[in-house]
Parts: structure tokens; C-alpha cells; sequence
């Protein structure tokens, strides 16, 4: 039943000459390519591109896209990544031609639905977040805390001040150092507590007047509130350094706390998160972010704002750190963010935390039987678990058993990450998956550890590609397809 | 100039799981410094490993490279302050000397230390070994 010829590489399938469309006559003057560019900037040859017909195409990625696991197919704890259910409600609505087919260069008068709806979902943000003001143009998280670096380095220039450090906790997703490095910063880690919380003598050790902003994924990477969050805030502030707040984990508060209640300065949302848009797919994501009165003159450009029952998009601001993305950022994701909390509402947002905070309670309940869960018997959205004494008993390793559960119809969980636990797996299972699912999947574990190790070494048994060579991946990446030398 | 391995019991080790012997070198005191076997193993599978350049100086606790792994990237962290007198580039082509002779042909830098004292707070390998049996739960 598998097609294996269509799944080829489309450079495999290609045969000169074929076409999928035929293009119409041109209807203005044609000139000659020499007298358009000059000669330095054309090609000796056409790129070889492949040359196919349509079906063949369609064919070819249709295909592919059925060898994938997906929200749509299957259930996907994915640690830290929110997979939930994606309703395809938001995707009618982000199709509208009023949402999906506009033109940047159109003048705001032609798309003030559109910008309404944007202005609409920056205080809806701001009100979520307990914050004052909201720049949508980031297109990723990891921008938003990039840009939410730079909108740091602008406040504290204006106020004359140099403050090289950035702090994060060991637990930190890898993105926070990162960014604070690209941003010019130099990031210094905070220890962890046994309990997985941050360690506040090591924090108060390495906090001081070079301190810029301290970086804190609340609930964190563990799945624990961390309750010391307004000493944390309060230390931060009186060294005169601001609070990032990571929004990965939005999912387990959403609702009930506001970061800005609890001492953030800034933060950014994960709108394919915590409002349900695709991972991956619909299009290029996003990254808001919201900040506190005093950051918001430096925000990126443009903000959109409201004159008179007029929207429009504001480019006079001149305090602020210039453009982070083209035109009014990534509006498609937005458009589905919009239509989720305007679904669920206030109460619905709220419940919507509850049942995630449940279902990853209940998984918990019935994982930490099978598995040690260092951090305890209470999680919030999600919860780590080890493999690390199946490891040292029986050589099985928490990658042994993600690979397993694949055969099992079950997507794995993060594993190998947070890098504080040993052999972890990071199980969020969020809150649009039914009890059946979650008995099923605690089942399989089960079923999976009764198994012999040496089998679950070799697994994935049933997926169209086994187990890929890693080491070899990242040793000897072939990171370009290259034509067969012609003899 | 390959070092026969040394025995863990004579070597002193950094809580952050970084392995250090002593020897005297035309005069000087020097450290040869490498990654134990029980982190080489819990990396697992290694893809790459940068270390620095000779005539760099370290400060204990300073970061002095790399080390990478199919999981993640980990700092390493010089149990000792001095200068860098020689490096083992043989180790960057060579990431298996690692798991089969950590304390051995795995060695990385060998540092002119600047302050014999700071041995004295690593750990011997019994009080090592315990602190590797307390993570590895």
C-alpha cells in the first residue's frame, strides 16, 4: 500500500522537459536577460532544478506527509512544546480573504479589520500577561526574547547604564543563553536546587550592579512553579536588573497568574503553544512579547495603535530599537491566537490551564510508578521523569524507550532535556488529550519496560525509517543534495 | 610522549567532572587535565570537541572549551589556574580516546599550574565516586 516511488527524491523523479504548468504568453515586452542584468550577476547555466508534472508533485508530498506524526494523528507529549489540539475553526477563520489575502503595501484604510483585530490581540496579551504594552512583530519565540534583549539594552543606555550580564538558571531552555549572547551580553548560570528550583544564595552570589536581566522560565522546564518568584523579582529589582519571563510554560497559568503580578518586567508568548497554533505548519510563527510602561517606547516598530476609531500602524517612535521582522509581522498565527482566547474567553482560558495542570498530574500518577520523577508527586503542565536507574539495571536509555513508543502509535517525549535530570523525558501531555489516551499511553510504558532491553535498542521496528546514525549525522552532515557526477 | 593511564585513585577530580594529575616538568608543576569516564559516559555518544589554544591562561572554574554530544553541549572547566602548555589535538579527530582511555590517551591540556594550593579543594576519587553515585540516582 506504501508508495515508496513517489517518496523519492524529486531530483530522482525528474525527467527533462516534463512541466506541471504551462505559462501564458507574455503580454508586455520581452528583452533580453543581458540587457536587464549585468553580465556578472547571470549564471553560466540554468540552476538544475527538477522537472516534473503535477501530479507527480502532489504525489510526491502527499506521500511524504502521511509517513509523519502529527497532532492531527497521533498523541504527542512532546516536553516543553505544548502540543495540543489544533481547532480548525482558527484555520477557516485565518483563510478569510480579509486575513490571508491582503497586501502589506495595501493603505491602512483597506485593512482596518485586520489591524483591529491585531490591536485587539495586543491588550488582550497585555491583559494575559499583567503587563502594559505588546509588540506582535517577533517571528519566534526565541526572537521575542532576543528582540525583549535589545528592548533591555535600549532602557538601560538611555539610562546611562553598562550592565554586561545576563543571568539564567542551569534548567533554562538552551534559547535564553543564547539570545543574551546575540544580543550582546555575556550569560552567567544559576544553580539549581536539589528540588529543581532556582538556588537563591547562588543567585544572590552572582547578582550585582553588571547584572542586566535575569531570565526565568516560570512554571520551569521541571514543570514546578517556582514559589520564591517574588523574593527572585524582589532581589532582581533592588540590584536594579529586570525580570525575562520565558512564556514557553504559559499553558499551566494561564488564567491564574500574571507574569507581571509576580515581578516580570518582560516577557514573549508561544502563540503555537499556548493558543493552539500549528507547530510548523499554517505558515511562520510568532512571538510576541509584552513589557512593562517603562520598556514600551522601545519597542519594535511598528506597534499598532488606535486614533479615533482609526487603526493604523505607528512607526514614530523614537526611542524605539528599529524593525525585528518586515511590515506588521507574522499575521497568520496571530489570527488563529486572536480566535482561540476570543473562543474560550476569560473563564475558558482559565480552564484551559486547570485541565492542562490535570492532565499532566494524572499522567504523573500513573508514570511514576514505571519511572522515578525526581521532582516529586506534583507537576504543573508537564513533568520530568529519569530513566537513568533503567539505564545503570538494565542498559535500556530514555532515547531506548522514546523509540519504542513509536511503534507503539505514540509520539515520544522530549527526552535528554531538561539537562538537570539524568536520562529524562519530559512528558506534556496538555489538556485537549481524553483519560483513555493517557491510560493507553501510560500503558504502552508499562508494556515497554516488560520488554528485554537488547530489543529496545534496535527500535523503532514499524516506522518507515528506523533509527537514524546521530553520530554520524552530526560528525558527517551531508547538508546538500548533490547531482550524480555525469560519467 | 603518550602518557601510560594513570590509576583513578591518583588523581584528584572537580566536582563539574574534570580529572587532574600532577607531575613535575623541568622544573615547574604541571597539571594534565581530562574529563572522567563516568561523564565521558554520561554524554554518551560524542560529535565534536574544541579545545584551546596553547599559551592561553585559565583561572579555576574558567571555562576552557567544549565538548559535545549527540544530547547537548557542555562547558569544560579548568579544575586549576596557570598557563596552557600543551594541548591534545589528537582527541578532536579522535572523540573515541575518550570512552576507551579517559585517563589516558583521552587527556585534553596540560596546564603550568600558578597556585599548587588550589588542589588541595578538589576531590580525591573515593569522595568523587560518591558524589557520581548521588547524580547517577
Amino acid at each position: 500500500m506504501r508508495n515508496t516511488r513517489s517518496t523519492q527524491l524529486l531530483f530522482e523523479l525528474s525527467k527533462p522537459g516534463r512541466r506541471g504548468v504551462c505559462f501564458p504568453a507574455a503580454d508586455v515586452p520581452t528583452q533580453p536577460l543581458e540587457r536587464l542584468l549585468p553580465k556578472s550577476a547571470l549564471a553560466d547555466a540554468p540552476p538544475p532544478l527538477p522537472e516534473l508534472a503535477e501530479p507527480e508533485v502532489v504525489r510526491h508530498f502527499t506521500n511524504l506527509s502521511t509517513l509523519n506524526m502529527s497532532v492531527d494523528t497521533h498523541f504527542y507529549p512532546l516536553g516543553s512544546c505544548t502540543m495540543k489540539y489544533n481547532p480548525k475553526r482558527n484555520e477557516r477563520l485565518a483563510a478569510l480573504p480579509g486575513m490571508a489575502h491582503v497586501h502589506p503595501y495595501q493603505p491602512d484604510e483597506s485593512l482596518q479589520g485586520l489591524l483591529a483585530l491585531l490591536f485587539g490581540l495586543q491588550q488582550y496579551l497585555a491583559e494575559i500577561a499583567g503587563l502594559d504594552a505588546v509588540s506582535l512583530q517577533p517571528a519566534a519565540g526565541a526572537q521575542g526574547e532576543l528582540t525583549a534583549l535589545l528592548v533591555a539594552v535600549a532602557y538601560f543606555k538611555d539610562r546611562g547604564e553598562r550592565r554586561p550580564h545576563v543571568l539564567v538558571p542551569d534548567s533554562a531552555h538552551g534559547t535564553n543563553p543564547a539570545s543574551a549572547a546575540m544580543a550582546g551580553f555575556e550569560s552567567i548560570t544559576v544553580r539549581s536546587t536539589p528540588a529543581g528550583l532556582v538556588d537563591l544564595d547562588d543567585l544572590r552570589a552572582k547578582l550585582d550592579d553588571q547584572t542586566a536581566v535575569f531570565m526565568i522560565t516560570n512554571p520551569n522546564t521541571l514543570g514546578m512553579f517556582d514559589a520564591q518568584i517574588r523574593e527572585i523579582a524582589d532581589l532582581v529589582h533592588k540590584a536594579g536588573g529586570l525580570i525575562y519571563l520565558d512564556g514557553a510554560n504559559m499553558n499551566a497559568i494561564l488564567g491564574i497568574a500574571r507574569p507581571g503580578d509576580f515581578g516580570a518586567d518582560m516577557m514573549h508568548f508561544n502563540p503555537h503553544k499556548t493558543f493552539s497554533g500549528p507547530h510548523g505548519g499554517g505558515g511562520p510563527g510568532a512571538g510576541p512579547i509584552a513589557v512593562r510602561a517603562k520598556l514600551a517606547p522601545y519597542l519594535p516598530v511598528p506597534v499598532v495603535v488606535e486614533r479615533d476609531g482609526h487603526y493604523a500602524l505607528d512607526y514614530e517612535r523614537p526611542k524605539s530599537i528599529g524593525r525585528v521582522r518586515s511590515f506588521f509581522g507574522n499575521t497568520g498565527v496571530l489570527v488563529r491566537a486572536y480566535a482561540y482566547i476570543r473562543t474560550h474567553g476569560p473563564d475558558g482560558l482559565r480552564r484551559i490551564a486547570e485541565n492542562a495542570v490535570l492532565n499532566a498530574n494524572y499522567l504523573l500518577s500513573q508514570v511514576k510508578g514505571l519511572l522515578p520523577v525526581p521532582q516529586g508527586d506534583r507537576c504543573m503542565h508537564e513533568f520530568v521523569a529519569t530513566a537513568a536507574r533503567l539505564k545503570q539495571e538494565k542498559g535500556a536509555t530514555a532515547m531506548d524507550l522514546a523509540k519504542r513508543l513509536l511503534d507503539y502509535g505514540f509520539h515520544a517525549p522530549t527526552v535528554y532535556f531538561p539537562l538537570t535530570v539524568r536520562e529524562s523525558l519530559m512528558i506534556e501531555p496538555t489538556e485537549t488529550e481524553s483519560k483513555e489516551t493517557l491510560d493507553a499511553f501510560a500503558a504502552a510504558l508499562a508494556q515497554i519496560l516488560s520488554e528485554p532491553a537488547a530489543a529496545l535498542h534496535d527500535a523503532p521496528l514499524t516506522t518507515p525509517i528506523s533509527r537514524p546514525d546521530e553520530v554520524r549525522a552530526a560528525r558527517q552532515p551531508v547538508l546538500r543534495w548533490q547531482p550524480e557526477p555525469v560519467e | 610522549m603518550t602518557p601510560a593511564s594513570f590509576a583513578p585513585q591518583d588523581l584528584r577530580f572537580a566536582p563539574t567532572h574534570e580529572w587532574v594529575h600532577v607531575s613535575a616538568e623541568a622544573g615547574a608543576k604541571v597539571a594534565t587535565v581530562g574529563v572522567s569516564a563516568f561523564a565521558v559516559a554520561a554524554l554518551t555518544d560524542l560529535v565534536y570537541i574544541e579545545l584551546p589554544a596553547v599559551g592561553r591562561t585559565v583561572k579555576a572554574g574558567e571555562s576552557f572549551g567544549e565538548i559535545e554530544s549527540v544530547k547537548a553541549v557542555s562547558d569544560l572547566y579548568s579544575p586549576v589556574s596557570g598557563e596552557i602548555v600543551a594541548v591534545n589535538d589528537d582527541v578532536a579527530n579522535h572523540l573515541e580516546r575518550l570512552s576507551e582511555d579517559a585517563y589516558g590517551r583521552g587527556w585534553l591540556i596540560k596546564i603550568r599550574l600558578s597556585d599548587e594550593k588550589e588542589l588541595a579543594a578538589l576531590l580525591d576519587h573515593a569522595a568523587y565516586e560518591k558524589q557520581c553515585a548521588e547524580e547517577a540516582h
